[in-house]
């Protein structure tokens, strides 16, 4: 037996490709880096910050950033209990990711189960699921997670819940289409002529196909979660004080907008920054996978 | 008599990334009214974008130049876009492998059909009207009047390929080119839609050419026939030329890889051509076919000329016509 | 049932599909397969031909289990398919598609590929699965050193030979090849048919051989049956059918071969009219609109198969209890 059509040079590797991609995305670096540069300094909140987070000095009130006439002592200065501003952005940094992160993971969850099983099974599995994703989308997440938080109380867990419960609409219906697209493909025909069980057909054909679209689902829910939590806790009824969560210290800070409007800047920014660099690394993950889906 | 159709050294050119890419090199050929042109080559040969540059529809990446490209009198060459998609419209036209993709899916059909004549000849709806009937029957479909209101997805594939067929000779064109238009079909539709395109093509007198890698199909319908290879033309001649006595290494590869009832020993091994097709990324050095050529010679490290082997049969090689005649394809 | 010269049988196989005709319209059967009987010898190459629509890939299905038949049995080397499941089938019949950029998951290796049954079915210890994978790359003629590749790296030949290699590592007896080389260009495909027939006899196979092409399968196949609406019309020796096909429909197909041949013209293909609504198929002979030998008989009558040379014909024209009307 002859190959007689080997002798070809070999392309580079999936994987390869990917990573020249990456680095000449600007979008994908630019938001990479910027995530990253947070995620960092979140986690080494703790080593970094310069005070407590909490320790309220009622004698240090309102002093300004350092940009600002302030001192080295307070760099971006102090909110209305005197507490230190930087340490409160560096731990609500820790906050909002957090609420990102498993509001993501949560809905993530629930939303490519019921995504995978409509498209893989279709029919009358297809059907009711198709049911709940239309029930959930009349629903007005905004209100109903007030509703919710104004039964039990606002606290981390309770938003977290709240939103990973409602957030599940975008992964449900995107993983459905995706696994639609691939179950007509002869390759997965062709496991189930091998005999796989279901779950190893999702587990090892599926998924790691519909990856890429799952990323960029993940990115677009943790920033849709994090501008929510921000929303809530804005109106009071999110995370309660004194937790330092951005959205939280933006609604401290709104009596104060006339005269001092740092207050509000400095964790708006850092909130933009963050969706922005969720945002960019997202859309970068798409490019970089699969840049024939782009448009 | 001038020729319709006139191409000397069409080329085309896409910069990529890595370079610049030359997917159609030093194309030529003339093309008589009334005659049919199949250019057969495998995936990736350029036969393709060769029918798209000359329709001026290549990807906007891609660069068309060449030393001449004349069609009924006029220099395509020149044209300004407005110009060539009136032309388009009017005297040349396309049919493509799937003609989903190239009919509107939600206009019904009768639109479609009647559409670029209204706008292009600036007839009455009733007239573009009953000539879209009558081009309908002409293709064979029965209860024409009533199909104009069908939407494309009622239709079968042969019948979309039909609707297809009657919408290139709306304007009666005089020049049509056909990209494996019947590659998708069935077998017994692909024989009546050839035997249809050949019949209307002797009623109607347009030439055509026909882009495919169906060796049946080709020796069926052709009057001519460029066997083209890494971007280039590598044989051309008269279909009993090619088939009768191919003369090119690649062109009797590929004749060896098919199995021909009645010829054909039936189980036996069939012939093969080892290797794959040179990148086109900077041209092509030397002869395109050499890396899979049992009978590559030192002489091919340069491109050889398409030079005439007699009564018009050309071909691209550095051998000479007799030892060309006695070569027996071996798989290297 | 057990004879031992045969490797495949259906025996009046019959899939029937519920197509629903809108929210209230209720559903309406579709015979894909209607009353199939099929063999297939030990070794030997069956083609199956016919049109789209003719529930050829319905039957390919059923043949890997992945589709009950609504009735009718499929036995393979003697044991009915009924008493066992999916796995079991799947070590004695694998499948070979039309698209080798379909047919391979892009996001794995070759070697993840080709050892995927061998995880599956557990059979060869894990430390053995490289040996395992080397051997079958020599088999079906792919370098050692594209183990690691991806599907993305390869040529479309190279991809269907690794497409073979995921089919054979079980060593099944027999494979559906579902148009295995519509897809491959010309120089490609008869390399790829050139390694099936070698497999063949180096692993004693049997191929049910679907194809469009009639040209492969007069080359490749020792029978052809043929398929029209979900019924095998007609099937013969391969060289009975091509010099001299008995069914009309066999012969109107036929007569579409385009050989390379440039002194014929395009055939002039004896069938009339459009392929019919299979959800309300023709009464009779459901070919009998389409058929230029048609009789009063034939649109009243369904045909039943008529056994004729090692193979039968399912026509009136052939049926000797018919000759009178038919004249």
């Amino acid at each position: 037996m002859t190959g007689i059509d080997n002798d070809m040079i070999i392309a580079p590797s999936p994987a390869q490709q990917m990573r020249r991609r990456a680095l000449r995305h600007w979008g994908f670096l630019i938001g990479g880096s910027l995530l990253g540069l947070i995620v960092l300094l979140a986690l080494i909140a703790p080593l970094i910050a310069p005070h407590d987070p909490y320790v309220q000095d009622l004698s240090q009130r309102f002093l300004r950033p350092v940009f600002m006439g302030g001192t080295w002592e307070y760099p971006l200065g102090t909110d209305h209990l005197g507490r230190d501003y930087l340490s409160r952005l560096l731990y609500g940094a820790r906050i909002s990711l957090t609420i990102g992160l498993v509001t993501a993971i949560i809905s993530g969850l629930i939303g490519t189960t019921l995504g995978v099983a409509a498209g893989y099974f279709g029919g009358r599995v297809d059907t009711i699921v198709m049911f709940i994703i239309t029930v959930r989308l009349s629903m007005p997440v905004v209100l109903v997670a007030l509703a919710v938080v104004a039964l039990f109380g606002g606290s981390l867990t309770v938003v977290v819940l709240v939103l990973g419960f409602l957030l599940w609409d975008q992964f449900a219906v995107v993983m459905r289409t995706s696994t639609q697209q691939i179950r007509s493909q002869d390759y997965l025909i062709s496991a189930q002529a091998l005999g796989c069980s279901t779950t190893r057909i999702v587990m090892t054909e599926i998924m790691p196909n519909v990856l890429n679209n799952l990323i960029v689902i993940i990115t677009l829910e943790m920033a849709h979660a994090i501008i929510l939590e921000a929303a809530l806790s804005f109106l009071g009824l999110g995370v309660q004080p004194p937790l330092p969560s951005w959205g939280l210290m933006i609604a401290e800070g709104k009596d104060m907008l006339f005269f001092e409007p740092f207050l509000i800047t400095i964790p708006g920014i850092a909130l933009f920054a963050l969706i922005f660099s969720i945002n960019m690394l997202g859309d970068g993950v798409r490019d970089v996978t699969a840049p024939e889906n782009r448009n | 008599m001038e020729p319709l159709l006139s191409v000397e050294n069409l080329r085309v050119e896409i910069p990529i990334g890595a370079g610049l890419l030359k997917p159609v090199r030093d194309i030529s050929f003339d093309l008589k009214k009334g005659e049919t042109l199949c250019i057969v080559g495998e995936s990736g040969c350029g036969k393709s974008l060769t029918s798209l540059a000359l329709m001026g529809l290549l990807p906007r990446a891609a660069r068309r130049s060449g030393d001449r490209l004349r069609f009924a009198g006029r220099d395509l060459l020149g044209l300004k876009e407005r110009q060539m998609a009136r032309l388009r419209g009017q005297s040349m036209s396309m049919i493509f492998q799937e003609p989903m993709t190239s009919l509107n899916p939600s206009y019904a059909i009768g639109n479609q059909l009647t559409e670029g004549m209204i706008r292009h000849q600036g007839v009455s709806r009733a007239e573009a009207r009953d000539r879209a009937i009558l081009l309908l029957e002409k293709v064979g479909i029965t209860a024409a009047a009533s199909r104009l209101a069908q939407f494309p997805h009622q239709l079968s594939g042969g019948l979309r390929q039909r609707v297809m067929i009657a919408m290139s000779l709306m304007c009666d064109p005089e020049l049509i080119i056909a990209d494996e238009p019947t590659t998708a079909l069935d077998v017994t539709i692909q024989a009546k839609i050839l035997g249809m395109m050949k019949e209307l093509q002797a009623e109607f007198g347009m030439a055509m050419i026909f882009i495919t890698h169906d060796l049946g199909v080709v020796a069926r319908i052709a009057d001519k026939i460029a066997v083209m290879y890494a971007g280039t033309f590598v044989e051309t001649g008269t279909a009993h030329q090619i088939f009768d006595a191919p003369t090119h290494p690649y062109t009797k590869g590929l004749l060896s890889c098919i199995p021909v009832p009645g010829k054909t020993k039936r189980g036996s091994r069939l012939g093969a051509v080892p290797g794959v097709v040179p990148s086109l990324v900077g041209g092509v050095r030397g002869c395109g076919f050499a890396s899979r050529c049992p009978v590559r010679q030192a002489a091919c490290g340069k491109e050889p000329a398409l030079t005439d082997r007699g009564a018009g049969h050309a071909c691209r090689c550095v051998m000479d016509s007799d030892a060309l005649r006695n070569m027996v394809w071996e798989a290297a | 049932m057990t004879e031992t010269g045969i490797a495949l049988e259906l025996s009046g196989v019959t899939k029937t599909y519920r197509i629903s005709q809108g929210l209230f319209g209720g559903s309406k059967p579709l015979r894909a397969l209607d009353n199939i009987s099929l063999q297939l010898r030990k070794g030997e190459v069956l083609g199956l031909v016919g049109e789209s629509g003719c529930g050829k890939s319905t039957l390919a299905k059923v043949l890997l289990g992945l589709e009950q038949p609504t009735n009718g049995e499929v036995h393979v080397y003697g044991q009915p398919f009924a008493s066992h499941d999916r796995k079991w089938i799947a070590r004695r019949i694998q499948p070979i598609f039309q698209d080798p950029y379909s047919s391979l998951n892009p996001r794995k290796t070759v070697r993840e590929i080709i050892t995927l049954p061998l995880r599956v079915h557990d059979v060869v210890e894990s430390r053995e699965w490289d040996k395992e994978v080397g051997g079958m790359l020599d088999l079906v003629g792919l370098p050692q050193r594209l183990i690691d590749a991806s599907p993305s790296q390869m040529s479309g030949g190279q991809r269907q030979r690794v497409a073979i290699a995921r089919a054979l590592i079980m060593r099944p007896k027999v494979v559906i090849c579902d148009e295995p080389t519509s897809a491959l260009d010309v120089s490609v495909q008869s390399q790829i048919l050139n390694l099936l027939m070698d497999l063949r006899d180096e692993l004693g196979l049997t191929y049910l051989f679907i194809s469009h092409n009639l040209a492969v399968v007069e080359h490749i196949a020792s029978r052809v049956a043929v398929m029209y609406l979900g019924r095998v019309v007609e099937q013969a020796p391969a060289d009975r059918i091509f010099d001299a096909p008995k069914h009309p429909y066999a012969s109107a197909l036929l007569d579409s071969i385009l050989t390379p041949d440039p002194s014929l013209g395009v055939p002039d293909v004896n069938m009339d009219g459009n392929f019919p609504n299979p959800v309300e198929p023709p009464s009779g002979c459901t070919f009998h609109p389409r058929c230029p030998s048609a009789t009063a008989l034939c649109s009243r009558k369904r045909p039943e198969p008529v056994d004729q040379d090692s193979g039968f014909v399912t026509c009136h024209l052939h049926d000797p209890a018919h000759q009178g009307e038919m004249a």
